[in-house]
């Protein structure tokens, strides 16, 4: 099986279960239904949001400016529902176009004008969270309606919660799992993050991948935006402003190589998840918050040297 | 018997530097010729423009005596010709099979590949086992490997073996043997005879004159960015060759 995607998921699965189960050993109140299903919930926004940050750092990029995006794409829904009086549902529609065309217009600096992705979603950073501050310094709250509906949801095996959000996040992992594991866009879409020239050199149009993986990007993070709302219906300027850094976080822990073309979505969920089952476990330990960081910090440093090491010693 | 690729009167300027300076070519039909020449002489240039990669700026290029105007590397693969590059073009964390199929993959057949567009992940390995086994490529142990933890002579199997599969007119390779050892040269040499032993010619640029007299039936000697002569090495010696690429001799071409 390709290195590119054998297995990526394994080791974060492991730390994983690991994490789970120091936990649940050391502490009583970790393994709850409640703290598991609340752990599920925290994570759709950065889970949605690394997911498209994932796709980016497949391709050899980085984008700094994912939750910059988000924000912006969830004040101009939240606006349009409550000032502008528009249906919800069309808000939210109008979030997706606005995301994805800030997606579209990310790619095509990186792909039609070779400009580095760092730089530009640098620059995207700087100018969006300017302008989601231009556009309203306050706090939008939206009515329940088609916006929140993803935090409605059920319960499973007792007092189990299980949100819309948790069962759509599970299943847009599993689509773009799917996509990138066995479909001709997911083979192209490791390809130009191996060696883009080779890529290109094999009949596939680097510059049309890399536009649609931008793109892709952007309409998850609107979709990470209904999440938001989801979890919390008031929307700030101000919101999720480390959501880049964060995902590069579980990106890196979930095995996905920084230098492109190795990893997979599956990996950067479950490195959501054990980012939120560290900062559970540690506090229900009764730890001090800022050893939850370094814990986080070193998991980081720990991950890019295993990916170091396993590239090195498959040459 | 018109021959299989045909270019004339290629001109290519970079700036103030020609690059090809009026050059012809001619590829018969079962033959392995050599392109050799100095460095900067503009075979590199030349092999560019048969396979797609840079557009003249003056002359024409003909596939068994049709004109042909390819506008990238993909419009000549869609015609035929396969180029096997100096640096193979593949992706190294991708295994064989993928590679072989990259940017020309199979889709399953029925709903699952129209409508989910999966791919047939069992038929292109099937297809590419064959495809290596019909080409007497044995070193290379599972369809499955990735190219990264392979050796640099079954990489370059890897990617000879994915223009013989497609190469239907044409097969190019940009100094193949330039990065192996001997036995992995003997190697490459010996999928070269194979591939035109199928039927398919093939243009080998090379610096390596024995390699060039012990597999090429002509041997076209590029100079100046034109074709100085095209040579037999039944009746020319390695000297004579190397001669004529400098302008020590002089030959009609």
């Amino acid at each position: 099986m390709d290195t590119a995607f054998r297995n990526p998921a394994i080791g974060p699965l492991a730390a994983l279960l690991l994490a789970v189960a120091v936990f649940t050993v050391t502490t009583d109140t970790f393994m709850s239904v409640d703290n598991v299903s609340l752990i599920l919930q925290q994570s759709v926004v950065i889970g949605t949001l690394a997911l498209g940050q994932t796709l980016i750092i497949l391709t050899r990029g980085i984008d700094l400016a994912n939750g910059a995006i988000m924000v912006l794409g969830a004040l101009v829904v939240a606006q349009l529902a409550t000032g502008a009086g528009v249906p919800q549902g069309i808000a939210l529609l109008a979030g997706f176009a606005v995301c994805g065309g800030l997606g579209l217009l990310a790619g095509g600096a990186v792909s039609r004008l070779s400009l580095p992705p760092f730089i530009v979603t640098l620059g995207f950073l700087t100018v969006l969270q300017a302008a989601s501050r231009l556009h309203t310094r306050e706090t939008v709250l939206v009515e329940e309606g088609p916006l929140t509906f993803l935090a409605q949801g059920g319960y499973l095996f007792g007092q189990f919660q299980v949100t819309v959000g948790v069962a759509l996040v599970l299943i847009t992992v599993a689509v773009l799992h799917f996509a990138l594991t066995r479909t001709s866009w997911g083979r192209h879409v490791y390809a130009v993050g191996n060696d883009a020239k080779a890529a290109m050199r094999c009949g596939i149009n680097v510059n049309r991948v890399l536009l649609s993986v931008y793109l892709l990007a952007g309409l998850l993070y609107a979709l990470a935006a209904w999440q938001a709302f989801g979890r919390s219906p008031a929307t700030s300027p101000n919101a999720f402003p480390t959501a880049n850094l964060d995902t590069i976080t579980a990106v890196v822990i979930g095995g996905t190589s920084l230098f492109g073309g190795r990893g997979g979505v599956i990996g950067s969920y479950l490195g959501a998840l054990i980012v939120l089952v560290l900062q559970s476990g540690l506090t229900q330990a009764g730890i001090d918050p800022l050893y939850q960081q370094i814990a986080t910090g070193i998991l980081v440093i720990l991950a890019v040297a295993l990916d170091q090491f396993t590239r090195r010693s498959t040459r | 018997m018109t021959p299989i690729l045909q270019a004339r009167g290629i001109v290519k300027r970079y700036g103030h530097v020609t690059a090809i300076d009026g050059a012809d070519f001619d590829l018969e039909a079962g033959e392995v010729l050599a392109v050799v020449g100095d460095n900067g002489a503009g075979k590199s240039s030349l092999i560019n423009v048969l396979s797609g990669a840079v557009l003249p700026d003056a002359g024409e290029v003909l596939l068994a005596g049709s004109p042909v105007h390819f506008k990238s590397p993909h419009d000549a693969r869609l015609a035929g010709i396969e180029t096997v590059y100096q640096d193979l073009a593949v992706a190294p964390a991708m295994d064989i099979a993928s590679n072989l199929y990259l940017g020309r993959e199979i889709r399953r057949p029925g709903w699952r590949g129209k409508v989910l567009r999966q791919l047939d992940i069992r038929a292109m390995r099937q297809r590419a086992q064959k495809q290596l086994d019909e080409l007497g490529i044995t070193t290379l142990q599972s369809i499955t490997q990735s190219v990264e933890n392979l050796s640099g002579g079954q990489r370059q199997s890897v990617a000879v073996a994915r223009a013989a599969a497609f190469g239907s007119k044409v097969v190019i390779m940009d100094e193949p043997t330039a990065a192996l050892g001997v036995r992995e040269s003997a190697q490459v040499l010996e999928l070269i005879g194979t591939i035109r032993d199928r039927g398919i010619p093939v243009v080998l640029i090379s610096h390596n004159m024995p390699h060039v007299f012990q597999i090429a039936d002509r041997i076209h000697i590029h100079r100046l960015g034109k074709r100085a002569a095209v040579v037999s090495p039944r009746e020319h010696t390695m000297n004579d060759v190397v001669a004529i690429m400098t302008g020590a001799t002089e030959l009609a071409a």
